[in-house]
């Protein structure tokens, strides 16, 4: 399989200001050092909980966020040094899929300029043949073209989600990041959403890098699975291979908190103690060493590297590198 | 049944209400704002149709004694002021002076604190940190005795008014339209607008500008109302429009003389002042209501 991004190292440290000056007093370690990669038609899913990095993630790769260390190439082709201007070619290929329906969206724009946008400021077409882009594309994804010249804020939610989407998919883009793009509606419209996402995928040949809290969005829809805690991937395998063989503990916890629907079934929970630590001030070596309840002494000396175990499986832990010690398995 | 029947009536033929078109629709039940607007309206068309059917020159002072400091009567239904001159036509053609004067700076004022209001917002940094310095000088600046300077350098005239009116008037606009770019630029739409690949002109005219439209338009409203004002101010003062070219600052400046003999020559360009400042300021605050982003989401 062909990749189409490839992230080598990827380091975003946010500067926090402070004193008279406004100079830096320390970091926030928001992405620190993650590397993976993103084959070509597949979807990959990037979970953690808030504050792991995850949405960083998706934004630095598309350029949104400058990154502040390390490698990302699409296509073959190394982006992380471009400048504004040299990446707005490279926009009609990567596009992002928002959170907020509602502020995304320019309240003041009716809905069929916000789908042209993308056509006129590259200039692709002339304006009869964006225009019918623009209603070939609202059917695509399910609004009426009747809606071309309502405003934003005569629609539901996912009516609104479905614009963005509209918005990303108009230029024929192969790369798409969808940043929790269902998380802000509520559950009837998630999977209604969600299936259009897929759907579009096989019509269009869409990559996606889906970023998402909710496992079970995450396994719907994607071929394989990173997991993130505090700015590091932790684990990333295949799909069906990270639900029934989960290897580091943080997958584990994760995915023993995912409720089962019957209540016969009794499991065994693993219940994480306290907070996730400061990105500001992380945990020495092991960052997940403070919440982890196999966590020796070798945690707080030295960082885990991410370590492929078996074909595909990625593990970031001391313990599983020698060899699976831990067994856990989820029915 | 019947019900149902409506409902799917009014589905069909329900009208996509733009945002204009859902402020203009507000702005029709706001009674005061309706006042104002159709007394604005009426002073408006009396001062411009005015002198086109009272065809009596503003200027024109009659030779002889016997024409001063009439009472109205036929001839000069508003009466005469102390050079014979006939107040109605004075009135009529000093309302085209103090509004013109308003509307022109005013407008400018609010075009420029746009401008420069968008610039600083939008690129903040070293930019912000100048231009906004500048602001905070120039409104620290007291104005009158500056512009009492001012006008003894750049002359008397309605342009000289309209410019010093301009210069100190638009640092409030920069401040209203920078604030509300520094909230649009945390919006996501503006980082969508960053990942399709719209250039920073762009984002600043076609996606904040319209964003910033009502506070504009509020601004631009109340700040005619009291750039009148303040022309009638400066004229009162004697620095502003010089006689004979008459406004309802300087009509007003006349008249103290008189204030006690002559009441009227008061009263005409003072209710006029008065009632075009107060429709000003209704229809401001009828906008500001109309336009309240509160009521929307």
């Amino acid at each position: 399989m062909k990749k189409i991004l490839e992230v080598q190292n990827l380091v975003k440290y946010f500067p926090v200001l402070g004193g008279v000056f406004s100079r830096p007093v320390g970091y926030v370690k928001a992405v620190d050092d993650v590397s993976f990669h993103i084959f070509e038609g597949e979807t990959f899913g990037l979970v953690g909980e808030s504050g792991s990095g995850k949405t960083t993630t998706g934004k630095t790769l598309l350029k949104l966020i400058e990154p502040t260390k390390g490698k990302i190439i699409f296509e073959g082709k190394d982006i992380s040094k471009l400048s504004t201007s040299e990446m707005r070619s490279l926009r009609k290929s990567m596009q992002i899929i928002f959170q907020d329906p509602y502020g995304s969206l320019n309240p003041r724009l009716p809905v069929g300029e916000i789908i042209r946008e993308p056509l006129l400021v590259h200039k692709i077409g002339t304006k009869k043949e964006q225009e019918e882009r623009v209603v070939e594309i609202m059917k695509l994804v399910g609004l009426r073209p009747e809606y071309l010249h309502r405003y934003p804020h005569e629609f539901s939610g996912g009516q609104r989600q479905r614009i963005g989407i509209a918005r990303s998919i108009v230029m024929n883009p192969k790369f798409i990041v969808a940043d929790e793009p269902v998380s802000a509606l509520d559950a009837s419209v998630q999977a209604q959403v969600l299936n259009l996402l897929l759907e579009l995928q096989q019509k269009l040949a869409l990559t996606y890098l889906l970023v998402a809290h909710n496992l079970a969005v995450v396994r719907h829809i994607s071929d394989r699975i990173g997991v993130m805690y505090l700015g590091k991937l932790v684990e990333v395998a295949e799909t069906k291979e990270l639900f029934s063989k989960p290897l580091h503990p943080y997958t584990q916890a994760l995915l023993s908190a995912i409720p089962i629907p019957d209540p016969e079934v009794k499991k065994e929970r693993i219940l994480l103690q306290g907070d996730i630590p400061s990105p500001i001030n992380p945990p020495s070596g092991c960052r997940f060493r403070t919440r982890c309840r196999y966590a020796k002494d070798i945690c707080a000396e030295k960082e885990p590297s991410l370590v492929e175990v078996s074909d595909g499986h990625f593990v970031s832990c001391h313990f599983v590198k020698k060899g699976p010690v831990i067994e856990y398995t989820i029915k | 049944m019947a019900n149902e029947l409506t409902l799917e009536e009014k589905s069909k033929g329900r009208e996509s209400y733009s945002y204009w078109g859902l402020v203009f629709k507000r702005l029709r039940k706001h009674s005061m704002a309706m006042i104002g607007f159709f007394l604005l309206l009426i002073i408006i068309a009396v001062v411009i149709l005015g002198p086109l059917i009272w065809r009596v020159s503003p200027t024109q002072q009659p030779e002889g004694m016997e024409d001063i400091l009439l009472s109205p009567c036929a001839a000069h239904p508003f009466g005469t002021d102390e050079y014979g001159r006939d107040i109605l036509a004075r009135f009529l053609y000093g309302g085209r002076v103090s509004i013109f004067i308003g509307f022109m700076a005013a407008i400018s004022s609010v075009f420029f604190g746009t401008v420069i209001g968008l610039i600083t917002g939008f690129f903040g940094g070293k930019i912000d940190t100048v231009l906004m310095r500048l602001v905070d000088i120039m409104l620290s600046i007291p104005t009158f005795p500056l512009l009492i300077a001012l006008a003894s350098v750049l002359g008397k005239g309605v342009w000289q008014i309209i410019l010093v009116i301009f210069v100190f008037g638009w640092m409030g606009d920069a401040r209203l339209v920078r604030s509300v770019v520094l909230s649009l630029k945390e919006e996501e739409f503006s980082e969508a607008a960053k990942a399709i690949g719209v250039s920073p002109l762009r984002i600043m005219f076609v996606h904040y500008l319209p964003n910033v439209m009502a506070p504009i338009i509020v601004s631009t409203t109340l700040g005619i109302g009291g750039a009148i004002v303040y022309e009638a101010s400066i004229s009162f003062l004697g620095f502003g429009v010089q006689a004979p070219l008459p406004s309802w600052g300087n009509m007003l400046q006349h008249a103290q003389d008189y204030i006690f003999t002559h009441q009227a020559l008061v009263w005409y360009p003072g209710i006029a002042i008065f009632l075009t400042v107060l429709s000003f300021n209704f229809m401001g605050d009828g906008l500001r209501d109309a336009m309240d982003p509160r009521l929307y989401r």
